[in-house]
């Protein structure tokens, strides 16, 4: 598990999230960068959870602090939408398409295999600190359903065999990196 | 000279190993000593052949697919590199594929010829044509061209854009006004945004930066949703290299006028397709809708005047421009012009993009392109226009694609996209997750849609379980009714559509 952070750090700030560390320096960093923008909040919140890999709640205060808005603001936004985390996530995000074009080809079932192989419900995260699960409404990859993304990759016709073989291979290979 | 090879770069060719297979293509060409050219070109949206390899011949581009990684050896050994046909994968020139020949592509007459990114291949195929001419005309005569295209929302609404146009036009024009594309294109069924965004992203910006100069707007923001990584990587790129090659900034190719546009990532919520919420999100807000009037045309993003349109919307503008809007008009039936861009998915043998003029049938698409089930088995509901449209029985498919002709049957067209189903499903099932779905994406500020949907679940949970069926039927059309006429928008407005369709349609299944 730890040292899965460590890779995370060795590949740098575009990594999926660790559990690691952060400091208020690195949230106060990116809300001053990009405060200036109109409508900068949602822009900040994007680069403090890809850099931290999901928003403290103590970035809450500091980034309210930044745009002159209350906490309350800022708290509202991050749970108003999906995409924003407030607990650290495995080293992996898996996010299973539920929509309809991959329910007619079997996405139900899927969803089910997926969640049994991993042992976890959506929001949930493996024991080993490998992967974190989430439901996710279309990943416009229609005409190739069902898919799936892990972190920013996408992958189309996935079957459960082909699930299994693919976790496999992302475990592999995080073991290879060690 | 280099053999020229193109491997897609697009999502749904990523998704089925492209990266992949481009790297085994590179390897082998270096061992045998070839010469090759590697051009990640976009996809020609026929996704059932993706990876769609071409190479470059005397005799036009020679198409395989779909090639999987491990097809690669034996293709090299059957002559990839010199375009022989001596293989299971090999498909001819790729341009008289029927699939592709029998299209009408007006918006997407680049996709996967060119380089995405190619601002020289951009030009080479008539892109910023529609620009240079826009810079030369007044702001109403551009508005103009748009009214005479005959062109209405492609985002679902179908609003005629033009008009749009006009009522930011004549708000003062000594203030702010913006441009925004609504690229948080969330409908299951769809990916012709995406498809624009990733194969050919400098028609949006040519397409927003016309609408700049035509309402006299000096900003505009690309509001792209935030499961569309590959689009938000191609777009960033391109708007730099607009920006600098003149197309964007403050001298849009030497008019004298400022157009900036930037990247927005939305973050999930698939209430922030709708253009209030969608604005609310670009203030930096949570999602919630805004009641209308006013119209976002005369207080919009910041409460300024604001051009709201869909990416195909923005996209058909080019062509509008160069051509004449009376070129586009000349496609389609009634008042419905110019192509639609249908985008065919879910249990299908062909899926993919069919831009044709509207007219066209739901079963000749569903038959001539689809080619039937990708189970084999028989179709059983076909789902048009996305999550909130009805699911239509065998009995509509001779339907022509016309907004009107879909409306007169209590469906629509919405954003074009066809979600096929095949006999296994259970339409009992559709209906109660078109109710789950609202629950977990309504924005809360009006009660049909954030209870209504609640209690839908439920009373759908009864209905299947048996329990005291005949007057929880009663109940639920009469909640269908309530969220229809006392939502605030769409999203509860026509969540009962689907449930609606489904009682009406397939009754046995709701029961059963």
């Amino acid at each position: 598990m730890h040292m899965s952070e460590q890779v995370n750090q060795q590949r740098g700030g575009s990594a999926m999230p660790t559990a690691g560390d952060w400091t208020p320096d690195m949230v106060r960093d990116e809300a001053d960068a990009l405060k200036h923008k109109p409508g900068a909040l949602l822009p900040i919140l994007h680069a403090v959870q890809n850099r931290i890999g999901y928003i403290p709640e103590g970035a809450v205060a500091i980034i309210a602090e930044a745009l002159q808005q209350t906490r309350a603001e800022v708290h509202g936004v991050i749970s108003f939408y999906h995409h924003f985390r407030t607990h650290p996530v495995g080293s992996k995000v898996i996010h299973v398409c539920r929509a309809e074009a991959c329910q007619s080809m079997g996405g139900r079932a899927l969803e089910a295999h997926i969640k049994a192989r991993l042992g976890v419900d959506y929001h949930g995260t493996t024991a080993d600190n490998e992967f974190t699960l989430e439901p996710v409404y279309c990943l416009g990859n229609c005409a190739c359903a069902p898919s799936i993304r892990v972190n920013d990759d996408i992958h189309g016709r996935i079957t459960p065999q082909k699930f299994d073989r693919l976790a496999d291979k992302l475990t592999t290979a995080t073991l290879a990196i060690r | 000279m280099a053999t020229r090879i193109y491997v897609p770069c697009d999502t749904t060719a990523l998704s089925m190993g492209a990266d992949e297979v481009a790297g085994l293509i590179e390897h082998y060409a270096g061992i045998r000593g070839v010469d090759i050219e590697l051009v990640r070109n976009g996809s020609r949206g026929l996704f059932w052949l993706e990876p769609l390899v071409e190479v470059e011949t005397a005799t036009g581009r020679i198409g395989y697919g779909p090639v999987e990684p491990d097809d690669v050896p034996g293709l090299v050994e059957a002559g990839l590199f010199e375009g022989q046909s001596d293989h299971p994968l090999f498909l001819g020139p790729v341009a008289d594929i029927p699939y592709l020949k029998r299209q009408q592509r007006l918006t997407f007459s680049r996709i996967g010829i060119t380089d995405p990114l190619s601002i020289a291949d951009y030009r080479a195929h008539g892109g910023f044509d529609g620009l240079d001419k826009a810079v030369l005309l007044s702001p109403q005569a551009i508005v103009d061209e748009v009214k005479a295209s005959g062109l209405r929302g492609r985002g679902g609404a179908a609003f005629p854009t033009g008009i749009k146009w006009q009522t930011v036009h004549d708000e003062p024009w000594q203030q702010q006004k913006y441009i925004v594309c609504n690229a948080d294109e969330g409908d299951s069924g769809t990916f012709a945004d995406r498809l624009a965004m990733e194969c050919d992203p400098y028609m949006l910006i040519e397409g927003m930066a016309i609408a700049g100069l035509a309402v006299g707007a000096t900003h505009g923001f690309i509001y792209l949703r935030s499961e569309y990584p590959v689009a938000h990587r191609i777009l960033e790129e391109a708007l730099h290299r607009a920006e600098t090659e003149g197309y964007l900034g403050n001298d849009v190719r030497g008019s004298g006028r400022a157009f900036h546009l930037e990247v927005r990532l939305a973050a999930g919520a698939y209430i922030c397709g709708e253009e209030t919420s969608l604005l609310e999100s670009l203030e930096g807000k949570r999602g919630l809708v805004r009641a209308k009037p006013p119209l976002p045309a005369i207080k919009g993003l910041f409460g300024q005047p604001t051009v709201v349109n869909n990416v195909l919307s923005f996209a058909a503008v080019p062509f509008i421009l160069s051509q004449g809007g009376q070129a586009y008009a000349d496609y389609g039936m009634g008042r419905s012009r110019g192509t639609l861009p249908v985008q065919l998915a879910g249990n299908i043998r062909q899926g993919g993009l069919v831009e044709l003029a509207f007219g066209v049938s739901l079963k000749e698409i569903l038959e001539d392109f689809g080619g039937g089930t990708f189970s084999g088995r028989p179709m059983k509901a076909v789902q048009v226009g996305g999550p909130l449209m009805a699911y239509m029985p065998e009995s509509k498919w001779e339907t022509p694609m016309d907004y009107e002709a879909f409306g007169q049957l209590g469906a629509g067209i919405g954003h074009g996209g066809v979600v096929v189903f095949d006999d296994t499903v259970d339409m009992g099932e559709q209906a109660r997750f078109a109710m789950e779905f609202c629950t977990v994406e309504s924005c809360g500020k009006c009660t049909p849609c954030r209870i209504g949907s609640v209690r839908g679940v439920e009373v759908i949970d009864r209905i299947r379980a048996g329990e005291n069926r005949e007057a929880n039927l009663v109940l639920l059309e009469e909640l269908c009714e309530t969220m229809v006429d006392g939502s605030l928008c769409a999203m509860g407005g026509m969540t009962p559509f689907p449930v609606q369709s489904v009682m009406k349609h397939f009754p046995d299944d709701l029961t059963a």
